[in-house]
This record gives structure tokens, C-alpha cells and sequence, in this order.
């Protein structure tokens, strides 16, 4: 088949940042072509080119051999190149059908055409195999996946021939990303050209038909799926060999420094007993609502203790999160934009924020906060820039550094290597070992089931809001966790 | 290296506009514009604006709003006009004045902080319930003390080479807020809360204390204010700063701080208190009518924020 989208030699830079060095990129209808690369290879960058929002400083972009030249999105829209972001652009407040129909409402006279807003929202999720969604209610009150699948619609009921999905399961739990697998492969066979960016190479290798993966800007590699393995994929993606990804030396577990009873905090935590010792990892595994963050929250006193108890070494009653981090108890949220990090105010300010003196000099801070980038690895321009313009994977170094500047014994780690690059991923989990063989304590949450059985000591597993008993890691498989997780083998645990 | 050049000229930015603005009407009024009596006047009438903005550039980094403040500073002339007449000494009077307003600050902070409530909507009924509160205990009247104490001289123009005291009262708070913006941690969690109030939070950041105290020192600072405006009018007037507000929060906003919180500094807003004096001077030099200085003034607002969300844009990219 003739290829749908054509990009050749794309180049962008801003300032004297160059985030495209030249990009091929060639889209066929009936594929799903995955596109992969650390952030910062320029993935952001190249789907703002397409969608009208930069324009290129060189390079060709040919759409069903026509030049294509989009000069803001609404050009990209009415072209057919729609794009559904890893944030979501849902008006909360608008119905099904008025999302689906947004900025496309069909009219008659002054007015809005109804019936055939609701007719064409129908057809579209028709086609997506959901026509039970109901067109009246809430986006608001819809579900996550839900909110997706209606922009998807969207992108259907505006005529889309080229989707670009960023990042579409980094929410989603198992069994809404089977679902939408399978939505997109039926997208595909009725002719749709999918390109899908995802850091998940499992989920390329399983998805893709083919896979292009850009490094510093540029193609680095672009071949059908089948002809990479997952390693040859991440060799291209870094540009060099990935020396063993997980560091995991033999712990010798302590003392115990945090112990719960059946704590309970609502709506998701129902029970959870665990037990924590100096010097080991302890893993939380469970679907994404399980109540794994409720937990780390609770203990951590964002979230209020509804019943049960918890036992810190040397500190007991109600936590909150200045006490928590006077006694050392670290947290590292799993939402670094909105939760983690203030990102307009610098790094130096936001590495410190947790303990301050009463009369503050700047200049000690910067140094300080100058000696611990160094010590994490962290590319910025220095203390004082604003934590917003560094990458994820600097943010969240510089995030995880809160916790080491801060003096933190128990680090509680909630998804520590989302939506970060392998460089830095390899640095946190470095750095993860490393504490627990000072004899720190950490719990770790985390989705990614490779990451916990190559990082953890011990795991347990959530589900619905109840914690499963910890095992030796030595214990579990991937599918053995997934069973827990899904409340398949309660009787066997 | 550019992102700190960058940071310095959004600071100069206004100070550059001031500047420019100075030297226009210089240009065209030499005689009567530049003069240090004029230099006085425009200080003086800077003032009020100026101290209560100190307070409200705090609650404006700590990512909040306060309306309220026109009311209370005519609450803050009465009662400073009520315990005069009670015979209270005047510090003593200016003191519960100060305090008085800080009370109104603290129960908007309660309010916003205990009730959840957004602080434009808590403000917005402050300020009707402290006008009329002001009209109450003033029985509707402007009250005049019969004693003429020092009050009545803080905001008198000198002789040539002198400034009234209240505007280096004004330059005193100025500086004093400055340090404490920079070199404190309560300056530090104030930049926190506005700039992501959840981060703050996790960092074990005293969010609630955090907005308390910021509507509190605001309202004091506009206490100040009220004091300042007392010896500009010689009493107090339940009706004096009408909209005075909006006009505190222009200075504030001119001078470069962000209404969604986390940014602005105490000389930006001095600077920004200091345009707007400036325009309605040189305005009234030239001979304009007062509504040319109006649409001036709401355009120069309009082309500050501008400018600066111009600068952020390129700086993002």
C-alpha cells in the first residue's frame, strides 16, 4: 500500500537547542507504527511538527503525496491527522456527545444541529465497538479509559486517516489496555494509519507493525517490528549497550522500622499489614486503583488513617507530612507534574523545600543543591534554573534527590520510573540498591512488573484495596503476580 | 546563564517602563514635572498604594487574592479616628488600627483555609461586609478627632530635599518584606504554596498556617495603609479607597507577579505602584482629563502582563 504521511528531513531546533536533527518517517495506512525513543530524542517535538503546532526549519512532509504544511492544529485536524495525548483533552463538563462533536458541531442556522451531533457521536462509537456509552452523560463522570475512547471518537468523527496515541496505556489498567489493543487493531484493518508512541516495548513488539526509534533528533532505526527484539530496540533507543539495567547486591535486612496493622483510609484502602525492614526493598505490586498509592499516602500522612495502625521506629499516632519527614520518611509521588515537583520555582528550591533554617541563605542552598546534581547525574543549566524546562528524567531525579537531601531512612516510592528515559531509569534503580545496602528502607510501588522483580527483595501484591503477604522476589513470576493482582489465586495465597 | 539574564530582565522589565515613562513626560513638561516637589508628590500619593501592595504581593505569590482590602482601610482610618477621640494616645491608636484590620485578615484566611472557599469569592464578601462594617461604626459620617496629633503629619510634604514619613515608612516595609521574601523560610513556603500548593504540601509544608498568615500580614500591611491614609485625609471616611483594590493588585500585577501564584517581588511592585503615580502626574501635567488617565492607565496594565507573558512564552520554548 502507498504510504498515507511522508516525512523526510525534518529539522527543528529552538534557540540553540536542536530537538530535530533530521527525521524520516514514513506511514502506512493499515499500520500501527510505533514510535520509540528516550525523552528528549524529540518524539514531543516531531508530533508538534505534524500537528501544525511548530513549523520545521527544513525538511518535507508529504501527505497522500500532496505537500503538507500545516500551519496550526486546526490545519492538522482538517487534513486528518488527529492526535489523542498521554494528558487528556476532555471537557469535563460537556457531554459524550458534546466532547465528540467539540470544535466540529455541526449547525443549522445560528443554531446547533442536535440531532446530527448525536447521530454522527453515535456512528463514531458505533465503530469503536461502544455504542453502549451513554451520549448524555458527563465526560467528567466517565472513567479514564472511557475519556480516551471519546477522544478517539473524536478523532473518527472528524474523518481521521492518520491517529498519533501518546503514551495511551500509561493510565490504563490491564484490562482497559487489552481493550484498547484491541480497538486499535481494529482501527487498522478498516485502514487507518496509527502511530503509537509508548515506552513500553513490550507493548511495540506485541502492537507494532512497524517501529521506527529516534535518538538526539533524528531516525536512528526504521524496520518491520518482527525484525527487532526488544534488546536491539533499547540498543538503538540509548546507542549503546545497556549493561545490566537492574542492580540488585544481596541485602542484609534489619530491624523493623515500619510496621501497619489492617490500616484502612478511604475509598481505596481496605487492609493492608506489611512489615518493613532497614536495608531491604520492599515491593508493591497491583492494578493502577488498587490502593497501592493510598497506601504509601496514608503511611506518609497525605491521606488520613480510617482505621488500623502504623508503627514507625521511634514514632507513633497520627502522621502528617511535616512529622514524616522530621523523622525521616521520605515520599516520591508518582505524579511528578502536578503532585511532585513546583515546577516554575528552581531546582534549588525545590530540592530543599522539605527542610529549610528559619533565616535562609540562597547562595548556600545553590551550592548545596550544585554538589547533589552532581552526585544524581542531573543535565540542567544550574540550581537556580526552573525544574520545568529540565527533562522527565531530570525531574524526577531531581524529585528522588529530595528524598536523599532530606535525610529520609524509609523512602516510599510511588512509581518512580514513569514516563522517564532507560538513562535515567538505570540511575534511580542504581541509586534504589545503593540506599538499601546503607541500610535505608524502601517501598516501592510500581506497574512495571520487570522493575519490581528486578529491583525488589520482597514483594506483595494489591488488590481491590487489600495487601496481599510479602514474599521473597525469588517466589514470584510475572504471571503469578498478575494472577494476585487480578484476584485470580486468593485461595492459593 | 541565559536563564538567569532572563530572570534580570523580567525584573528591569518594569523598572525600564518606568523609566521610559518618566522620560516622556519630562520631555514634554520639564518645568513643572521635574522638580523635587513634584518627585515628593508623586511619592507621597504612591504611599497608600505602595504599603498595602507590600501585603498584597505576598498573598499574590502565595497564589491568593484579597478584594477586601479597599474596605479595610476605611475600616482602618475609623477606627484609628474612633480611638483618638477616645482619648487613646495616637500609637496606641495606630496600633489597634493595624490590629483591627489584621483580624480582618485572619478570619478571611479562616474562612478560605477552614471553609475551602476560593479566596475571591471569601474577599469579595469581605468587602462588603467590612465597608459597611466601616459605615456602621462610623455612623456614616467621616470622623475628624478634634486633637491634631502627629497622624495628621505623616503624609505632609516638607520643605524642598524632604520626603513625608510615611513614605519612608512605606521604603522601611519595603525592605524589610524583601528580606523576609528572600531570606526566610516562611518567604520560601509562601513561593511554595503559590507555585504548587500539592508539592508544598508533600514537602510537609503548614499549608493552612502558610495562607492564614498570609491574609493576615496582607490585611496588617493594608492596616498600615489605612494609617498613611488617615493623615493624608487628617480623619477617617467609612467611603475613602473605594476600589482601591483593584488598583493595589495592578501595581502588584504590573510589577511582574503572576496571579496564579509563585512569582512577583517587592520591588516590581513598588515599581508598578510607582507607574501608575506617575501616569496620573504626568497626565494631569499635560492638562488630560482624568478619563484619558483611566484608559492610560488600564492600557498600560494590559500592556504589562502582555509583555511578560511574552517573555515567559519565549522563555518556555
Amino acid at each position: 500500500m502507498p504510504p498515507i504521511l511522508q516525512l523526510s528531513g525534518i529539522k527543528k531546533h529552538f534557540g540553540a537547542t536542536i530537538a530535530l536533527a533530521g527525521v524520516d518517517l514514513t506511514i502506512t495506512p493499515g499500520e500501527v507504527h510505533a514510535l520509540v525513543g528516550e525523552n528528549g530524542a524529540g518524539k514531543s517535538t516531531l508530533m508538534k511538527v505534524l500537528a501544525g503546532i511548530h513549523q520545521p526549519d527544513a525538511g518535507a512532509m508529504t501527505l497522500e503525496g500532496a505537500t503538507y504544511g500545516p500551519n496550526g492544529p486546526a490545519d492538522a485536524r482538517s487534513a486528518g491527522i488527529m492526535m489523542v495525548n498521554q494528558e487528556l483533552a476532555i471537557a469535563p463538563h460537556l457531554t459524550v456527545s458534546g466532547n465528540i462533536m467539540l470544535g466540529a458541531e455541526p449547525t443549522r442556522g445560528p443554531l446547533l444541529d442536535q440531532a446530527e451531533i448525536n447521530r454522527r457521536a453515535t456512528e463514531a462509537l458505533t465503530e469503536l465497538g461502544r455504542p453502549d456509552i451513554p451520549l448524555d452523560t458527563l465526560a467528567g463522570d466517565l472513567g479514564i479509559a472511557e475519556q480516551q475512547l471519546l477522544e478517539i471518537a473524536r478523532a473518527l468523527a472528524v474523518g481521521c486517516r492518520v491517529l498519533v496515541l501518546d503514551e495511551p496505556t500509561s493510565s490504563l489498567t490491564a484490562a482497559d489496555t487489552a481493550k484498547l489493543f484491541a480497538l486499535i487493531r481494529r482501527l487498522r484493518d478498516q485502514g487507518t494509519a496509527i502511530v503509537y508512541i509508548s515506552h513500553f516495548l513490550e507493548e511495540v513488539t506485541t502492537l507494532s507493525n512497524r517501529c521506527t526509534v529516534l535518538r538526539d533528533g533524528a531516525t536512528v532505526a526504521s524496520a518491520p517490528t518482527t525484525e527487532f527484539t526488544t534488546d536491539d530496540i533499547v540498543n538503538h533507543m540509548v546507542g549503546r549497550q545497556v549493561d545490566e539495567l537492574y542492580h540488585r547486591t544481596v541485602h542484609a535486612p534489619g530491624e523493623i522500622v515500619l510496621e501497619t496493622d489492617q490500616l484502612a483510609s478511604s475509598p481505596n484502602l481496605c487492609s493492608a499489614s506489611l512489615q518493613l525492614r532497614r536495608g531491604e526493598v520492599l515491593g508493591l505490586a497491583g492494578l493502577i486503583g488498587a490502593g497501592r498509592s493510598d497506601l504509601l499516602q496514608t503511611l506518609f500522612g497525605l491521606a488520613p488513617v480510617e482505621s488500623g495502625e502504623i508503627k514507625i521506629a521511634g514514632y507513633s499516632g497520627r502522621p502528617s507530612p511535616r512529622r514524616s519527614w522530621r523523622e525521616g520518611i521520605g515520599f516520591l509521588s508518582e505524579d511528578r507534574k502536578t503532585e511532585g515537583l513546583a515546577l516554575n520555582l528552581s531546582l534549588a528550591e525545590n530540592l530543599t523545600l522539605p527542610r529549610l533554617p528559619n533565616l535562609i541563605n540562597p547562595r548556600t542552598l545553590s551550592i548545596e543543591t550544585g554538589g547533589w546534581l552532581e552526585k544524581l547525574g542531573v543535565r540542567a543549566a544550574g540550581p537556580d534554573q526552573a525544574v520545568g524546562e529540565l527533562s522527565g528524567g531530570n525531574q524526577q531525579k531531581v524529585a528522588f534527590g529530595r528524598l536523599l537531601r532530606n535525610d529520609a531512612d524509609i523512602l516510599l516510592l510511588d512509581e518512580p520510573t514513569r514516563g522517564i528515559d532507560i538513562g535515567a531509569k538505570q540511575t534511580l534503580y542504581g541509586l534504589i540498591n545503593a540506599l538499601a545496602g546503607e541500610g535505608k528502607a524502601v517501598l516501592l510501588v510500581s506497574s512495571y512488573l520487570p522493575e519490581l522483580l528486578g529491583t525488589c527483595d520482597r514483594i506483595a501484591v494489591m488488590c481491590r484495596g487489600t495487601l496481599g503477604p510479602a514474599r521473597p522476589v525469588a517466589e514470584w513470576t510475572e504471571h503469578t503476580i498478575m494472577l494476585a493482582a487480578t484476584g485470580a489465586t486468593e485461595d492459593a495465597a | 546563564m541565559l536563564a538567569k539574564l532572563r530572570q534580570s530582565l523580567s525584573q528591569v522589565g518594569p523598572l525600564i517602563g518606568l523609566i521610559a515613562i518618566c522620560a516622556l513626560f519630562a520631555s514634554l513638561r520639564w518645568e513643572t514635572f521635574v522638580s523635587w516637589d513634584n518627585f515628593a508628590i508623586i511619592l507621597q500619593q504612591t504611599a497608600v498604594i505602595g504599603i498595602a501592595a507590600l501585603g498584597m504581593t505576598m498573598v499574590i505569590i502565595a497564589g491568593g487574592i484579597d478584594l477586601s482590602v479597599g474596605s479595610i482601610i476605611a475600616l482602618g482610618t475609623i477606627v484609628l479616628a474612633l480611638m483618638l477621640q477616645a482619648g487613646w494616645p495616637p500609637m496606641a491608636a495606630a496600633v489597634a488600627a493595624v490590629g483591627a484590620c489584621a483580624f480582618c485578615g485572619v478570619l478571611s484566611g479562616l474562612l478560605i483555609t477552614k471553609l475551602r472557599l476560593l479566596p475571591f469569592v471569601v474577599t469579595l464578601g469581605m468587602m462588603g461586609a467590612l465597608r459597611g462594617a466601616a459605615k456602621g461604626l462610623a455612623g456614616q459620617q467621616p470622623i475628624y478627632p478634634d486633637d491634631e496629633t502627629w497622624l495628621n503629619n505623616l503624609m505632609q510634604l516638607g520643605e524642598k530635599g524632604t520626603l513625608p514619613s510615611g513614605v519612608w515608612l512605606t521604603l522601611g516595609f519595603a525592605v524589610l518584606v524583601a528580606l523576609v521574601l528572600k531570606f526566610t523560610r516562611f518567604g520560601r513556603h509562601l513561593f511554595a504554596v503559590g507555585s504548587n500548593e500539592l508539592t508544598a504540601r508533600l514537602c510537609g509544608v503548614p499549608v493552612e498556617r502558610v495562607k492564614i498568615y498570609v491574609y493576615t500580614l496582607g490585611a496588617a500591611f493594608a492596616g498600615l495603609g489605612a494609617v498613611l491614609q488617615f493623615g493624608y485625609l487628617t480623619g477617617g471616611d467609612p467611603t475613602t479607597a473605594v476600589g482601591l483594590e483593584l488598583n493595589i493588585i495592578a501595581a502588584v500585577v504590573i510589577g511582574g507577579a503572576s496571579l496564579s501564584g509563585g512569582r512577583g517581588t517587592v520591588v516590581g511592585t513598588l515599581v508598578g505602584a510607582l507607574i501608575m503615580s506617575v501616569v496620573a502626574n504626568g497626565c494631569t501635567k499635560l492638562g488630560l482629563a482624568n478619563w484619558v488617565q483611566e484608559i492610560v492607565t488600564g492600557a498600560i496594565i494590559v500592556a504589562a502582563v502582555t509583555l511578560d507573558a511574552l517573555r515567559h512564552r519565549k522563555s518556555k520554548e
